[in-house]
């Protein structure tokens, strides 16, 4: 261990910091690393070390949702969550939604209904929409308003992301249907 | 001074509202300018819901804001803020910032402050550092290798104060004897972004004004008089409160200084604005200075220019020798980067018992903080026809954080309360207050023909004739409907310029240094171009938000469209005449006959002459093309018209209705419906025009019901200053929105586009607040309607 306590190597020891020491985290199905210090949050290495800038950060307390993820298929405010504990996690960004060629349901649907102004809040707002559908694709209205309740849009965008998310969950229906149709 | 016109020449134009009545008219239109469009039904591109055309740049994350830059060696900077309302700054020592592991710059500011009121006298306070006249108020930045190193370094930039005594309220401000936010008299020249305030106007301690209305024509015959003798008068006090912007990408500038130019990544509403302001403030010659905004996070009117943190980023890079990243955290945007000022109106209505209006009197003071800018807006003067007409409306300073022009800046207060009085008028009277203002809303502009048609159209869809006599419910849960109109003027920025190019491989590119806040200045671009080619939008580069492209115009007072898309159709259409020129020989057709169609080029009349758009373009031998169009003016001319900033002479209009439910018990009110019917020209794509409506919509029912700034009258601490506690209408309270679109062909410009964002926004307050009344019997002539303030007026 070093003079400051940092640990240049994760695997080297149970205490981690005060300085920078690697991190290796999976994200969007790849295994990354970069240097961060223990107060680092997933939000910061995801945009600063890993150059996933689309990952937004509106408030950095968890009050506009912009910075929201999945962690193992769940969303989470990544401005509120420790680099660290993302440790061993499956880590998906705007950027992993989808199969990279093809655009997800509820991309496109926000595309066809302009359910987006600035864009800024966007992909955050996609990431707990898509989590919503693929979780309940039965969702009704109140589902959806339930869902993105945590995320401000001050374009107020919202009637438009309420119409995108219910095409896309009646599209993941029907798609549902013609695979079951199909076997 | 005699500008140059252009030669004219005589054309016959459609005017009126399509589906309603369309006349042909005559109008004088210069010489060059294409034919007249016709309406949207006939046209291939303009007028359709294409998709945005950097929606999967925005759905994916691609967009690249300027809080994304992230340039070699960039530096993360922090701004130093004041910790007390007033004070002088005796000294300002940076020493242990300095020696912070990993600072690299820090720089105080020693210049007065951009965006504050300034001293008509700038010796009446002579010192080294600018006075601290709000909480919050920046005195130096700090740039460092990371983030949290800029954060940590800040905290260590000592500062002394010699405390000053502060006023925060605008009832204490306007005390005689309160404490002065300035020594002496003060001015603030409009901007860019707008707001400021006339020039000369007298101050008393904190009170500058009266404005008048001059500008407007006012006063206008005997205000006074006419009360004084008016059948039926309403006399009404209002209050609306201060509201904070909250653009989601908080204010952002990345400063690249070089050797030999100076490249700026700004979150912008208007990249020649950021431009023009380094090169004045750094002495720099404008074509040193690029300014580049590729996606900007919203701006809702407060990101023009550098602004002070844009002045602390350009100091930091120079003196470090490197890119500063400066953007402001949640907190220091909601502080100090710009509000909606409040008010305190006192309006008097005078009519005549058979609803004929004869009088408005307006007394309004209202706060911009430590910036003047607090009017309430120019409805009283040009909505209503009236013979006697007078205003006064004051600026009064306090110590907080100052104004900036915000979505219809003023005219949202004056119609909150002008709205509500002539509701209560028509209560008075007796009338239906659609009714009124039937009978009132008379002008001969195109604003007052689109409403007239407007209140028919939301009256049917809000089911008016439902409509119940005020306080109907007899239950704790009352429900109520109200309507309430809007106004806004046709704004343009006359220098606006395009240039469109087509290059040998048959690509097609516009090209203007405006920028995008969220409206969709891309995809109107693309399509107004894409209509003379026979292309598709997405086909054509629209490349926008950079200062080397020919100058756009701002991103506010509802102007882009307006402004751009004329110079740009004239653009394309002059590229695709010279195109269809150098084709004619090779296909042996006049070019006049050659037309452009679904991707294709041809002869009229002639399919076997067709053939794809790219090969037109190679068989007419081109290597390229490029043509560029200044905003040609409105072809009945201005209503006021600077060299930066006109007015057309027809406004645009507007009219919401609301259905709200009151909870007595409570005081809680909840927004059950709304129906927003609007104009804006020729809606080039109705798609992107409904979603701005909705913007607007739903930011005045979130200022309406929940926003409200608060400030700590003891401290001057801004208590609310984040997401979590300044509470803006979530996805909760959207209530059932629908939209209505016009589509007015106003005769005026060779796209007739005009804006929509603002009048969006201006009665939507006012009709929940005239719905508020029709379910209670109460008016509620204080915003927002919060429990405290909606119990206070049931009990009133």
């Amino acid at each position: 261990m070093n003079p400051q306590g940092s640990t240049p190597n994760e695997n080297d020891a149970a205490v981690s910091g005060p300085g920078a020491g690697i991190l290796t985290l999976v994200v969007n199905g790849r295994t990354v690393q970069a240097m961060a210090d223990p107060g680092a949050t997933l939000a910061e290495v995801l945009r600063y070390g890993l150059g996933l800038t689309g990952t937004k950060i509106g408030c950095d307390r968890g009050a506009c949702s912009a910075c929201t993820v999945w962690l193992d298929g769940e969303v989470a405010a990544s401005c509120m969550t420790l680099a660290l504990d993302a440790r061993g996690r499956q880590i998906t960004t705007i950027e992993g939604l989808g199969d990279g060629a093809t655009l997800h349901a509820v991309q496109r649907a926000f595309v066809e209904h302009d359910a987006m102004q600035c864009g800024f809040c966007t992909p955050g707002m996609v990431m707990s929409c898509a989590a919503l559908v693929q979780r309940n694709p039965a969702c009704t209205l109140d589902d959806v308003k339930a869902a993105v309740s945590g995320h401000l849009c001050r374009c107020g965008t919202y009637p438009n992301v309420f119409k995108a998310t219910l095409a896309a969950a009646a599209q993941l229906r029907r798609s549902a249907a013609d695979a079951e149709g199909r076997r | 001074m005699s500008a140059q016109k252009p030669p004219t020449k005589t054309q016959s134009v459609s005017y009126g509202i399509v589906g309603q009545s369309i006349d042909q008219v005559e109008r004088s239109v210069p010489e060059n300018e294409p034919p007249p469009l016709p309406a949207n039904a006939s046209l291939k591109v303009i007028g359709k819901p294409v998709d945005r055309l950097d929606a999967v740049q925005k759905v994916t994350g691609k967009a690249r804001f300027t809080f994304d830059v992230q340039l070699p060696g960039m530096l993360f900077a922090r701004r130093v803020v004041s910790s007390v309302a007033h004070a002088r700054v005796v000294s300002v020592d940076t020493s242990e910032a300095e020696k912070h592991p990993g600072v690299r710059a820090v720089h105080v500011l020693n210049q007065p402050l951009l965006q504050h009121a300034q001293l008509r006298d700038e010796k009446a306070e002579a010192a080294r550092y600018p006075t601290i006249r709000y909480f919050g108020q920046p005195i130096a930045g700090v740039a460092a290798e990371s983030q949290r190193a800029a954060d940590a370094a800040a905290r260590l930039v000592e500062i002394v104060y010699e405390a000053l005594p502060h006023a925060t309220t605008l009832e204490e401000a306007m005390q005689e004897g309160a404490p002065l936010v300035f020594p002496g008299p003060t001015e603030q020249p409009s901007t860019a972004g707008g707001g400021g305030a006339p020039p000369g106007l007298p101050q008393r301690g904190n009170v500058r004004g009266p404005d008048t209305g001059q500008m407007f024509g006012l006063p206008r015959g005997d205000a006074a008089g006419a009360v004084r003798g008016a059948d039926v008068v309403v006399d009404a006090e209002y209050r609306t409160q201060v509201q904070t912007h909250v653009p989601m990408e908080p204010h952002a500038m990345v400063a690249d200084w070089r050797e030999d130019s100076l490249t700026i990544y700004a979150s912008t509403q208007f990249t020649t604005s950021v431009r023009d302001e380094a090169a004045d403030m750094f002495e720099l010659p404008k074509s040193k200075v690029r300014v580049i905004s590729d996606f900007t996070g919203g701006g809702f009117g407060a990101k023009y220019g550098i602004g002070n943190f844009g002045l602390l980023a350009i100091n930091l890079s120079r003196k470090a020798g490197a890119p500063v990243r400066m953007v402001l955290d949640r907190r220091e945007e909601h502080v100090s980067s710009g509000n909606r000022p409040d008010s305190l109106q006192h309006l008097k209505l005078g009519a005549t018992r058979d609803g004929r209006l004869t009088a408005i009197e307006l007394e309004s003071h209202g706060s911009g903080g430590v910036a003047a800018g607090a009017g309430v807006g120019f409805a009283h003067a040009l909505m209503y026809p009236c013979a006697n007409v007078s205003q006064q409306q004051y600026d009064v300073f306090t110590n907080a954080g100052p104004c900036a022009a915000f979505r219809a800046p003023g005219q949202v207060q004056g119609i909150f309360a002008l709205e509500q009085s002539l509701d209560e008028l028509a209560h008075q009277l007796g009338i239906d207050p659609i009714e009124l203002r039937d009978r009132i809303d008379t002008g001969p502009t195109d604003d007052a023909r689109a409403r007239k048609v407007e209140r028919q159209i939301g009256a049917e869809k809000i089911g008016w004739s439902a409509r119940r006599a005020p306080n109907a419910d007899g239950g704790a849960v009352k429900r109520g409907m109200g309507m309430a109109q809007s106004q806004w003027v046709s704004v343009i920025h006359p220098p606006t310029s395009c240039e469109v190019r087509i290059t040998d491989d048959g690509s097609v590119e516009a090209f203007t240094s405006a920028q995008d806040v969220g409206t969709g200045t891309r995809t109107v671009l693309a399509q107004v171009v894409a209509e003379e080619f026979g292309l598709r939008a997405d086909e054509v580069g629209a490349h926008i938000g950079d200062t080397r492209y020919p100058s756009g115009p701002p991103s506010g007072g509802s102007r882009v469209t307006g402004s751009l898309t004329p110079a740009a159709r004239n653009a394309a259409y002059r590229a695709a005449r010279e195109l269809a020129g150098r084709l004619a020989p090779a296909l042996e057709a006049n070019a006049d006959d050659i037309v452009f169609e679904g991707g294709r080029v041809g002869v009229r009349g002639a399919p076997a002459t067709w053939m794809s758009f790219k090969d037109g373009v190679k068989k007419a031998g081109v290597t390229e093309i490029s043509h560029r169009a200044v905003r040609q003016d409105d072809y009945e001319g201005y209503m006021m018209s600077l060299p930066q900033f006109a007015v057309g002479r027809h406004g645009i209009g507007g009219v919401q209705f609301a259905e709200i439910d009151v909870d007595t018990e409570t005081g809680s009110v909840k927004v059950r419906r709304l129906v927003a019917v609007h104009d804006c020209g020729r809606p080039i794509n109705p798609k992107l025009t409904e979603s701005q409506i909705y913007g607007g919509v739903i930011q005045g029912l979130s200022y309406a019901l929940y926003e409200e700034r608060h400030l700590d009258p003891t401290s001057g601490i801004h208590l609310n200053a984040n997401i979590d506690q300044y509470k803006i209408a979530g996805s909760r309270e959207i209530p059932e929105i629908e939209v209505h679109i016009l589509e007015q062909l106003g005769g005026q410009s060779s796209t007739d586009a005009r804006g929509v964002a603002e009048p969006a926004n201006v009665a939507t307050a006012a009709a929940i607040a005239n719905a508020f009344f029709n379910a209670t019997g109460k008016r509620i002539r204080r915003l927002p309607l919060t429990p405290a303030n909606v119990l206070d007026a049931l009990r009133a």
